[in-house]
């Protein structure tokens, strides 16, 4: 009975890291920006939310309401600035730049709010859960996240699939050149994916302080389990990424059910084994950088 | 440095040459022995403190060199090279429990570290651009939860160095100084030697024509995992130095990425694809390192903000500045001298 409440905590861990994975997916596909800096901006967006939050006592599901407006326009001035003049300098360059804002907010972080961890209250949802039956139960916390997981993913696709701005953004991410002859603002396009998945990154960000404790250098493992989900779902599928989230979570905690020091380790293990059996259904066309 | 002309244009043209060294770079020769006898000198001359901080400088000098082919050249930018730094400096360890002098086993855990280098480059050559970049992470994460996994190499806490508690402390610290700087100057011969080689030549064609280099038959990818393993022999040698100098091997320490970062802002600070750039951006990083260590994360903070700024602003770096005036200390393209009116295009 240990191995379920192990499969369901990691399909649960799962939705965690497709939150995470749905923004770099996003940024990397549309904008062509592979972001190094993904995991300690949704560091960075936790640490917000303890700054502008009245007390360590206010349940943090209010920050729900603002940080990822915030992070938006947070998302929108970036790729105008900083992002866009990257990637005028080609592909190499913004994965330098991402690199050293990454080292930039966490060292900004440790100054600002010491290496002590920090955490996110949510009142009563941190102990509530759904009792299946003597061994199997389920946090409502890590529930709703996996739920918020699916309706940002569901969103975030018909979005893309549905609307005016949503087919211009696929446009640009096809043929930049091509979308801009037929009169799309590529430049505003891009801005605007950007703003999503960073807004996606508030989001997740969130979730993680919920979840668990942060310090100011979590964001680089959260980096490296969001990438492994990405590439073992398969770029440009979103539903791909949901499922590259569950491997690595259920990963994870049979790994940590097998030897607790093992958890990390075994995600890590089972990313590259599928990198050695599968590699060419795992290298997407627009990684050629 | 002072290689002759390797073949003479149409005979009935006016003396036009192909070059490989240029006039600064055939006049440095000089003062760089003098600099290199001053520099092997320095532990008659300077206490212990100032050998020991340059050590350091060394092992930047090292990381930065090295990480500036793999990405400059080679266009690959890893930012797991800590990889290779924690293999090195396990393998230096793991032999000095063996019975081995740490000194002897250095050399040994460098070429090490080429080996381990050839599955791994099978595992992460698989990948492209960013996502080479944090595969060949995951990889140095994987071996850092391997290792302190292992009781015997001192598990998490790390562990101290044996087999040179026999040394005095005097000599020691020269020691470890004078194994650095021939590290270091090795690790700067052998990238200027395989730069100039076909294998540079081949990663030169293909950063400026993909296309045209293999239409030609250019063999891009025995060319990248060439300089993937000499790289690691690099990083390996430079992780060896660490655990001799701090006399303990800690996982957190030598498989950090933090060593990636100083790589990355040595490299963009210094100017990226050139030799001389990342000795530069070393010589500025470990300046900056020394004034600003008393403040803490501030110093990362401003380093990082300075790199990227670099990136943003000044693609080529400080060194970018003497490029201007066509200086080249270490020449590994083909100059064509006597042309009149042609501007000398390097590689």
């Amino acid at each position: 009975m240990i191995w379920v409440n192990a499969i369901v905590e990691g399909l649960l861990l799962g939705g965690l890291y497709a939150l995470f994975a749905c923004g770099l997916s996003l940024l990397f596909g549309v904008v062509g920006v592979i972001n190094l800096a993904h995991g300690d901006l949704a560091v960075l967006g936790a640490y917000v939310a303890v700054a502008i939050l009245p007390s360590t006592n206010t349940n943090a599901l209010w920050a729900l309401l603002f940080l990822p407006v915030i992070f938006a326009a947070f998302g929108y001035v970036s790729q105008r600035t900083v992002l866009q003049r990257s990637l005028d300098s080609g592909p190499l360059t913004t994965l330098l730049v991402t690199f050293g804002l990454s080292v930039v907010i966490q060292n900004a972080l440790l100054e600002g709010f010491s290496a002590d961890s920090h955490s996110l209250s949510v009142g009563s949802l941190t102990t509530s859960a759904l009792h299946v039956n003597s061994t199997i139960s389920i946090s409502y916390l890590r529930l709703g996240i996996l739920v918020v997981a699916i309706v940002v993913l569901a969103v975030v696709q018909l979005f893309l699939a549905r609307t005016s701005t949503g087919r211009q953004i696929r446009a640009v991410a096809d043929d930049g050149e091509a979308a801009a002859i037929s009169g799309v603002n590529t430049r505003h396009v891009t801005g605007i994916a950007a703003s999503i998945a960073f807004a996606t990154v508030a989001v997740a960000g969130l979730a993680y302080g919920m979840y668990s404790q942060f310090t100011p250098t979590s964001g680089s493992s959260l980096l490296l389990f969001a990438f492994e989900a990405v590439i073992i779902g398969g770029l440009g599928s979103l539903w791909g990424t949901l499922a590259g989230g569950c491997v690595i979570g259920l990963a994870q905690t049979i790994g940590a059910q097998i030897d607790p020091t093992l958890g990390i380790l075994m995600g890590h293990l089972v990313f590259l084994a599928i990198l050695v059996v599968r590699p060419n259904g795992l290298i997407p066309a627009r990684a050629n950088a | 440095m002072t290689s002759a002309p390797v073949a003479a244009a149409a005979p009935s043209r006016p003396t036009r040459r192909i070059r490989r060294s240029t006039r600064v770079s055939r006049w440095a020769v000089l003062p760089a022995l003098v600099v290199l006898v001053i520099l092997a000198l320095l532990p008659y001359i300077l206490g212990q403190g100032s050998t020991s901080a340059l050590v350091n400088f060394y092992i930047l000098l090292i990381l930065g060199v090295t990480w500036n082919m793999l990405a400059g050249y080679a266009g690959l930018v890893s930012v797991g090279q800590q990889a290779y730094i924690g293999i090195g400096a396990y393998a230096v360890l793991f032999l000095a429990q063996h019975g081995w002098e740490p000194f002897v086993a250095l050399p040994v855990a460098a070429i090490f570290c080429a080996i381990a280098a050839i599955p791994i480059s099978l595992i992460v050559f698989r990948l492209r651009g960013g996502y080479f970049a944090i595969a060949t992470w995951t990889v140095a994460q994987v071996l850092a939860l391997l290792t302190v996994r292992d009781a015997a190499l001192g598990g998490g806490t790390g562990t101290n160095l044996p087999g040179l508690d026999g040394f005095d402390p005097t000599v020691l610290g020269a020691y470890t100084y004078w194994a650095a700087l021939v590290v270091a100057i090795i690790a700067l011969v052998g990238c200027y030697l395989l730069l100039r080689s076909r294998v540079g030549l081949a990663l030169t064609a293909v950063r400026d024509d993909d296309v045209a280099a293999r239409s030609v038959g250019v063999r891009v990818p025995r060319a990248k995992r060439a300089v993937y393993l000499a790289a690691a022999v690099g990083a390996g040698g430079a992780g060896g130095l660490i655990a001799i100098s701090q006399i303990n091997v800690q996982a957190g320490n030598v498989y950090g990425v933090q060593w990636s970062a100083y790589m990355i802002f040595i490299v963009l600070i210094g100017g990226i694809g050139t030799l001389e750039g990342p000795i530069l951006g070393a010589i500025v990083f470990f300046t900056l390192q020394q004034t600003l260590a008393s403040h803490g994360a501030w110093y990362l903070i401003i380093v990082g903000s300075i790199a990227v700024l670099m990136a943003l602003f000044m693609q080529r770096g400080l060194w970018g500045l003497a490029d201007r005036f066509g200086v080249r200390l270490f020449p590994v393209g083909y100059r064509v001298s006597g042309a009149p009116s042609t501007p000398a295009k390097d590689g």
